[in-house]
This record gives structure tokens, sequence and C-alpha cells, in this order.
């Protein structure tokens, strides 16, 4: 029988002001993870409201402008309060320290001061739905973004500030990875998930200045009335398109790539097998991160820019599939003959290989000039696009989440409600979304808050599909919070895995390992090495 | 260099700096005389490169670029590469939207159609995008 370490870094040291002011990376992981988990139960809550809506054509319950600002904060929220931040400032903090060989990141206080950072910039968020939410979309296009009298300025305010405690964290990423490694972990030693966060480091400090200054240009635009994208003063509305997208498409990037890298470490241990072509998921994480600069244009086929534009956008486009199906063919490859069991966490990572694969395809279709011109702004892209981020990206988190939950707490869930949660996800998910890939080819436009009689059935299908989803994370968070207090006892490492953070004790002390560990195998060396279990009976 | 680490500062000799300034005052020079002739559409472009020329002297020597660690060099130059990104893709855009339609991009008049609370009849004097987009072949009044 396990037992939990009398002492670790959630006990010690003790008290409210030993947790606000904490320079302990695991302890600001929880805390990224409670505030995150806030912000995202409030997308959801919206997103709810916004299929309920459209149960039924016309007026159900809310009224138009009440809606536009519905699917705008549920969009912002879950983007730049959700998404963005979750696996790196959740997971990336509590784990990559310790799947190094670290004590901390290199620089805890600027670790802490991003935690802070995030805070203000979603207290700026709030107060904006206070103040009368934006109804403008989360991509805050002008015109009407300069227009509209919702409160565009504090919301774009908030993912201003968002934005740098995006930055510190990537930056801190990177000089951790790069000076804090173990002795002996060479770059081809680090496990995939820290390749993974270094990729996303990499943008995260090249790409979030740029959303910085286009959001600054538009406050400028709207308070001092300087043209820069309104055609009225001498400025070029499409200029501000490529300014948001030369972020945010690779913000999809920074979204996605840390998933990759947590189901690059879930396939292979749940395979029980080395993982295959372990330089070519880390190269193509690099790969991705590179093209993703060079691509964004994908997103104004039909705003106007010009043609040419248009055609080598296009083309470079397709070039992000190279790297995404490598990667997707590594895992396939290092399943194969392995020893699978379908655990809770590769339970997630199977459904990120469907669904990710499934969002990955449509993004080709959409990526082709003259089949965009028929699907922009139709669901077609709204179900693309949650594909790859939930079906991705979440799909991944919730998978890290159930992987590093009894290393973070020491205790384990039940498995039984965990995969009926995850069968309810992955089935309300599709019910869904994938409904809306058939609306959006029959030419039902996104963000309309009604529509023809003829979209009924599939709209009324989605909306019940949320209800599947929904209840599945009401199962979860019940399940969760329950093995805080109830659940077996996990011991150090449950999995039987390699990588550093399952050789110290669950939950680790506050140095994390009693001895810096060194280097002697690879992180996947299941040929060489049999890890102990610390749980078998099953 | 006490501490032999790859950090410490490169002392060059004065007439090296001497004759960096002086290179950067001729080159101010040259700015103004170039200044006096019309290369039309290189305008722009003869006085970016000497001005170019001119921050590459102040970062390589003045910066000491030229003799640090090469790590900054590499990031300073990939920072610069990826400004050229941003800058040349966007320039695909917005030098090439009259490739297909001869309607150029331009200031919209104040009262452009999109501005206006009542529609706009074709007399407005001094519409030249107005005009320029009912001289093609498009049959739409933008507003429409
Ligand atoms: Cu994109």
């Amino acid at each position: 029988m396990n037992e939990l370490p009398t002492k670790s870094y959630l006990n010690d040291p003790k008290g409210l002001k030993s947790w606000l002011l904490t320079l302990d990376h695991k302890r600001i992981g929880l805390l990224y993870l409670f505030s995150i988990m806030a912000a995202f139960a409030l997308g959801g809550i919206f997103a709810m409201l916004i299929r309920l809506e459209l149960l039924s054509p016309g007026k159900d319950f809310m009224e138009a402008d009440t809606y536009n600002q519905l699917f705008t904060l549920h969009g912002a929220i879950m983007i730049f309060l959700f998404i963005i931040p979750s696996i790196p400032a959740i997971l990336g903090n509590f784990a990559l320290p310790l799947m190094i060989g670290a004590k901390d990141v290199a620089f805890p206080r600027l670790n802490l001061a991003s935690w802070y950072i995030y805070i203000l910039g979603s207290a700026f968020a709030v107060y904006s739905m206070v103040a009368g939410a934006a109804d403008t979309g989360w991509t805050f296009y002008t015109p009407y973004s300069t227009e509209t009298t919702t409160s565009v300025i504090s919301m774009t305010l908030g993912a201003f500030i968002l934005g740098f405690s995006s930055i510190f964290t990537g930056l801190n990423f990177i000089v951790t990875i790069h000076k804090l490694r173990s002795p002996g972990m060479s770059w081809f030693k680090m496990p995939l998930f820290v390749w993974g966060l270094y990729a996303t480091a990499i943008i995260q400090v090249l790409a979030t200045p740029v959303l910085g200054i286009t959001l600054l240009l538009l406050i400028i635009e709207r308070v001092a009335g300087i043209g820069i994208f309104d055609p009225a003063m001498g400025g070029d509305p499409v200029l501000y398109q490529h300014f948001f997208w030369f972020y945010s498409h690779p913000a999809v990037y920074i979204m996605i790539l840390p998933g990759m890298g947590i189901i690059s470490e879930l396939i292979s241990v749940f395979s029980n097998k080395k993982i295959f072509g372990y330089k070519a998921i880390a190269f193509s994480s690099l790969g991705i991160a590179f093209v993703s600069f060079l691509v964004w244009g994908h997103h104004m086929f039909v705003s106007g820019q010009s043609e040419l534009a248009a055609m080598i956008f296009s083309f470079l486009t397709f070039f992000v599939g190279i790297p995404s199906g490598i990667k997707v063919f590594n895992w396939v490859t290092t399943m194969y003959r392995g020893s699978i069991s379908l655990k809770t966490p590769m339970l997630y990572a199977l459904s990120f290989l469907f669904l990710f694969t499934i969002g990955g395809l449509t993004g080709i279709f959409l990526g082709a000039l003259s089949v965009d011109v028929h699907l922009h702004d139709t669901y077609f892209i709204v179900a693309h696009f949650h594909y790859v981020m939930m079906g991705g990206t979440v799909m991944a988190f919730l998978g890290g989440v159930h992987y590093w939950w009894p290393k973070i707490w020491g205790r384990m869930y039940s498995e039984l409600w965990a995969r009926i949660s995850v069968a309810l996800i992955f089935v309300g998910f599709n019910v869904t979304f994938f409904s809306q890939f058939i609306l959006g080819s029959q030419g039902m436009p996104r963000r309309y808050y009604n529509y023809l009689d003829q979209y009924q059935p599939l709209h009324a299908f989605s909306t019940y599909g949320s209800w599947i989803l929904g209840l599945g994370f009401v199962i979860m968070a019940v399940y969760l919070v329950h093995s805080l207090f109830k659940g077996r006892v996990a011991g150090s490492n449950p999995w039987g895995a390699l990588t550093f953070e399952w050789t110290t004790a669950s939950p680790p002390p506050h140095e994390n390992f009693a001895t810096i560990p060194e280097t002697t195998h690879g992180p996947y060396d299941f040929d060489k090495i049999v890890p102990k279990r610390t749980l078998t009976e099953d | 260099m006490k501490n032999g680490s790859s950090h410490s500062h490169h002392i060059l000799p004065p007439r090296v700096y001497l004759g960096v300034g002086a290179a950067l005052l001729i080159l101010t020079a040259i700015t103004v005389a170039v200044s006096f002739f019309n290369f039309g559409p290189y305008n722009l472009l003869v006085a970016m490169l000497i001005a170019a020329g001119k921050a590459s002297l102040v970062a390589l020597f003045f910066m000491h670029l030229k003799y640090d660690n090469k790590l900054y060099m590499t990031i300073f130059v990939a920072s610069v590469v990826f400004l050229a990104v941003f800058i040349i893709l966007t320039m695909f855009d917005t030098l090439r939207r009259d490739d297909i339609y001869d309607i150029g991009a331009g200031p919209i008049r104040d009262r452009a159609v999109m501005y206006d609370s009542v529609a706009v009849d074709s007399t407005i004097t001094g519409a030249d995008s107005i005009e320029a987009v009912s001289d093609t072949t498009i049959n739409q009044s933008p507003g429409q």
C-alpha cells in the first residue's frame, strides 16, 4: 500500500500567503489551474447558452445583441484566457522543471509575475463584460471594432495584458530549457513535451508582441482618431487583418504544439514502447513553428486581399500538413505492436488522434482557394477549428491533466467515472461539431442569430451534443474533486513511465528531488528498462 | 580579461570610432545629395538602403555587435528577417490589389457610402474612388 509523503509542496509551507507569494513552479501551476479552469467554465457556460439559443430559429430567450456579445465573449475567453495559457502555464509550469530534473524554472519571480499579470488581464476582460461586452467577435475586425459603442477597449486591453503573461512564460521556459537541464540530458534526451514547450515558447516570444502592437493601434484609432485601419481617414481595414493574423495564426500553434508534446508522452508510455521517430517529432515541432509565420493570409482569402497574395498564402499553407502528418504517422507507428493499455489518458490521446486528424484535414480544404470561397465564414470553419482546438488541444490537455493528476495531488481519480466521462465528451463533441461541418457545407453562415428552417434539424442535433458534452465535463469536475479527498494513493510512478517526474514522490517535495537526478537513459527507453509501477492492481 | 568569459568588453582603438563616425557623416551627406535627384519609384529604396547601411555601422561598431557573442548577432539578424517576412508578404497584398480589377487601394472620402446614413448619388464631386469603381465592369455601387 502506498503512503502519501507527510511533507510535500502542497502542505509545506502552509497558509494562504505562502500560496499567493509562492515562487514554487508547482504551486504557480496550480494557481494557474484554478484560475484557468474558472475561465474555461465561464466560456463553456457561454457556449451552452449560444447553442441553446440556436436550438430553433428566431428568438428563443435572448436578444440578438446579447447573442453577439455572448459569442464574442465565448471566443475571447476561450482563446485568450483558457486555451493559450492552458497547457504551458498549468502543465508546463508543473511538469517542465520536473521533467528536466531541475529544482524550478530559471526565473521563479517572473513566473509568479506572469500569473498576476494573467489575473490583471482577466480582470479587464471581466470588467468589459459588466460594462457592455464587446460584440465584434474575438477577432476585433475593423472598421466595426472602431465604431461599435461596446467596450472594445477594455477587452482588447485585457488581451494586450494577457499577452505579457504569455511572453513571460515563454521567455522563462526558453531559458529554463537551455540552462537547467540535469547533467547528461542532451537536447535529444529531453522528453518530447519539453520540445513542444520549447517550440511554443519561441512563438510566444516572437509573435505575441505583434498582437500587442495591433491592439494598441486599434485603441489609438478609437481614442485619438488617427487613421490606421479606417479608410475614411486614409487607413486600410485589410491591414488590420494582416496584423491580427500575423499573430493569431502562429497563436494556433501556441495552442496545439504543447498538446502534441503531451500526446507524444502519452502514446509512448501507454503503449509501453519507445517512441517512433523521436527526432522527426522534435524537429517537426520546430518546423510547424517556422511555417506558422508564413501562412496568415489564408484567413483573408475573401477580405479583398490581392489575388497574388492569396495564391502565395494558399500555397504556403499546404506545407503545414507535412510536419503535422509526420507527427501523426509517428504516433500511430509508436502504437504498432506496443502493449497498449487503455487508461483514461490514453483514451484522450486516441481521441486526439481521431479528432485532430479530422481537424487538420479539413484545414487542407480551407487552405484551397476555390473551396474556401464557398466555405469561408460558414459553420464549416467553426467545426474545423473546434476539431483542432477542442478535439486537439483540449483533448491533449485533458489527457495531460489525467496523466499528471496523481503526480500533482498524489491521489488517483476513479478510473471508471473517468472513462464514462471521456466517452461522453468524445461522443458529445462529435455530435456537436460534426453536424456543423454539414451545416457549413450547406451554407449556414457562422455568427448568425437566426437561420432558415431547413437548418433546424442539424442545429438541434448540435445543441443536443452540447448537452452530452456538458454532462461529461460536470462528471469530470465531480470525480476530480472527489479524488482529492478519497482517491487511492498513487505512489511515485503509477503509470510505469521513465521520465524524471516519476522518480520523485507524489506529490513532490518543495525542492522537487532529494538529489538532482542524472540522465542515464532516454525518456522512452522501454526496450531497455522495465520501470517499477507503484500501482499494479488491474 | 581576468575572468576569461566570452562576455568581456572589447576595447576598440579610437581611430575605428572616428572612422565609423566619418563614414556616418559621409553617408548623411549622400542622403542629402540624393534627395536632389528623382529616382521615381526607387526614391524610397535608395533612402532606405543608405539608412540601413548607417544603422548597420552603428549596430556593428558602436554597439559592438561585431565583437560580441555570435548569439546576439543571430538574434538580431533573425528579428530583422522576421520583420522583413511580415512586411514583404503584406506588400504582396497591398501593392497588387488591382491586378485583376482596376480598383486601387486609396482613402475613401469622409462621405463615402459606408459612412453615410443616406444613400449617396453619383453626382458628388471629388469622388475619386467611387468614380474608379463605376468605370470598371463591376455593376454595383460599393454601397450595395
Ligand atoms: Cu491560420
